[in-house]
């Protein structure tokens, strides 16, 4: 005696196995993907750090380190300031709406107080660590140099508020960190009043 | 008609005992049939030139990277805090550990060079054509593997180098538009370059690429011997065969390309010792030496070149002023070798019987591949970047022309039997 095959039975359980099978490994497969995230002690090391910049010169800069980056801070000059209205024309983000910065530093001199400039010190390029040129004239730049930062990797230009020139590799300008001044001269890198 | 157990000892003669283990294992397990089929009864075309040493080299360069790498795991530490001192431990401390790194170091460059031969004996005689599409598929997937063997290595010494190399390869993701920046998280498992993310590289590099190197060789094999090895002239041997099913044209794989393979292992060898004994860094080439500083993130070296047998890719990245075009091109470039089997519409496969215009064009390709090498490793002059534009727009006219100049190119007719000179 031979009974005929429901093959399209066949095909339905085949199909739905494959399917419950697929669902499994897509759920087994989320704790290995989800342990590439950063861990707890990574997130924990990654905490704000704070500064004190009260010896900070004016024309100086300190680097300190958050979350394994340089973060710049620049004690600027008068002069300094002054320079950043002149070079707007060269630059292919003056008002920093491309680029990546908290609110309160989108202003023209990136930063809550205009003498204090924070930045991360790495190129938006592909992330190497810009030099200070702060020299105007500075030759191993360019006779025509303004002052601020240098990018020897690829030859990214930032200005004295870390805007990037045109016609470099870096397409935007140097981040600003989230920071905020807990006193006059000691300043938070990596929190502000948004997410303290 | 199934051979019995007796059968084959007959055919086997020889040592009565050898014999009878192999009859005892043949009934358990197809060593002698996986033997035949594999090897002493496969048949590559008997005209085979010294183009044809460089995939059982890539096998031989594979076998010396996984002993070396074993003994090299036996004494690396992969964490930010010791896998540098642990290099300069092996180095200075352990018994003939310089040997072993200096082996693992020079095969790392070596098996690009033979890879690349590899690669480029394909395009002079056309072998990804039809049938042999899979076979340089699983080609260039083991291309792939390999690139991001030799970028997870690279980060182990945890030089500065290593690090920063590291830092801008990673970054490249962060190109992609809107998962960028947490892709990179997700790579790094952290907000930069950190022990974590050494960690999980070796894991990678130990573990998970080797298996696929493995794996993918085996499917690379399985695919060579079901269509055949293709040949300098290109003809299809299986075409014309002898009344015994043999391609007429066809020699038995071993003893004869076994014995002949072993003349390019010599010679290979001799090259391989030459450069690991005399000159391991090669002048900065195999080694770089910003690897001697351990790493740093706050202190890049003045200048970032990946090792050379990226550097033609790198070029073309730096070449383009914007950066996520220049990550596109810069993976398009790698990924456009994939598609070579659809892209030429060439009647014939050699370059043998190949026109003028495919000539020109495999030439100027070649020309602007070592170009861009050669490029990727010097700072970015104005003059350099030019160059790199005009030898970038080559590369690309190589792979994108190819349908128009492959399919109107004169070319000559495909003999039925190869050519073959006795000696």
């Amino acid at each position: 005696m031979t009974e005929a095959v429901d093959t399209g039975r066949r095909h339905f359980l085949t199909v739905a196995t494959v399917a419950t099978g697929a669902v499994g490994a897509a759920f087994v497969a989320v704790p290995f993907l989800a342990s590439w995230k950063p861990s707890a002690r990574a997130k924990a090391m990654g905490a704000p750090v704070e500064v004190d910049v009260s010896r900070l010169e004016p024309g100086a800069m300190m680097k300190v380190e958050w979350r394994g980056k340089a973060i710049f801070i620049v004690h600027r000059t008068p002069q300094m300031l002054a320079q950043l209205e002149g070079v707007t024309g060269e630059l292919r983000d003056p008002d920093s709406a491309e680029s990546d910065q908290p609110d309160y530093a989108v202003n023209l001199a990136r930063a809550i107080k205009p003498e204090y400039l924070v930045l991360v010190g790495v190129c938006t390029h592909l992330g190497c660590a810009p030099l200070e040129k702060f020299t105007p004239g500075d030759v191993t730049v360019s006779a025509d140099w303004p002052g601020g930062f240098f990018c020897p990797c690829h030859g990214s230009k930032f200005d004295m508020s870390g805007r990037v020139f045109k016609d470099v590799p870096a397409p935007t300008n140097l981040p600003v960190p989230p920071y905020q001044f807990v006193s006059d001269t000691r300043i938070v890198i990596g929190a502000d009043k948004g997410n303290a | 008609m199934m051979a019995t157990a007796t059968d084959k000892v007959a055919v086997k003669g020889g040592n009565g005992r050898l014999a009878a283990l192999t009859a005892w294992i043949d009934e358990r397990f197809p060593l002698t049939t996986l033997w035949k089929s594999q090897v002493s009864e496969y048949y590559a075309p008997k005209n085979m030139n010294f183009w044809y040493y460089f995939g059982s080299l890539a096998m031989l360069v594979l076998v010396i990277q996984i002993l070396s790498g074993i003994f090299l795991t036996m004494n690396y530490k992969p964490s930010a805090a010791e896998a540098f001192n642990s290099v300069e431990y092996i180095m200075r401390d352990v018994d003939w550990g310089w040997l072993i790194r200096y082996v693992h170091s020079t095969g790392a460059s070596a098996f690009f060079i033979v890879i690349y031969l590899h690669m480029f004996r394909a395009l002079l005689y056309g072998s990804y054509q039809k049938p042999r599409e899979l076979l340089w598929i699983f080609g260039m997937l083991l291309y792939f593997c390999l690139m991001g063997e030799a970028f997870f290595g690279y980060l182990l010494p945890w030089g500065n180098m290593s690090y920063w190399g590291a830092q801008v390869i990673v970054s490249l993701f962060g190109a992609i538009p809107y998962v960028g920046d947490a892709l990179m998280e997700f790579i790094r498992g952290d907000y930069y370059i950190s022990d974590v993310t050494l960690n999980r590289f070796f894991a990678l590099h130990v573990v998970a690429l080797p298996f696929a190197l493995v794996f993918l060789t085996i499917a690379h094999l399985i695919a060579l011997h079901e269509v055949g090895s293709n040949n300098p002239d290109g003809v299809e041997i299986k075409k014309v065969k002898g009344p015994d099913g043999i391609p007429l044209d066809g020699i038995p794989f071993h003893p004869y390309y076994t014995v002949k393979d072993m003349v390019g292992v010599g010679v290979f060898l001799i090259l391989f010792c030459l450069v690991m004994f005399f000159a391991p860094t090669l002048g900065g080439y195999f080694l770089e030496h910003a690897n001697f500083d351990p790493a740093n993130a706050l202190q890049t070296p003045p200048h970032i070149a990946p090792v050379w047998y990226f550097t033609p890719f790198y070029a073309i990245l730096r070449a383009v002023p914007n950066k996520g075009l220049g990550a596109a091109l810069m993976g398009l470039a790698v990924l456009l070798f994939v598609f070579l089997p659809w892209l030429d519409r060439g009647k014939v496969r050699s370059i043998r019987q190949r026109g003028p215009l495919f000539r020109f064009f495999l030439c100027a390709f070649a020309i602007s591949f070592l170009a861009l090498g050669w490029l990727g490793l010097n700072p970015p002059t104005p003059t350099y970047t030019m160059l790199s534009r005009v030898f970038g727009a080559v590369y690309f006219a190589f792979f994108l022309l190819m349908p128009w100049y492959s399919s109107v190119d004169r070319t000559k007719p495909v003999p039925t039997r190869v050519t073959y000179h006795a000696h």
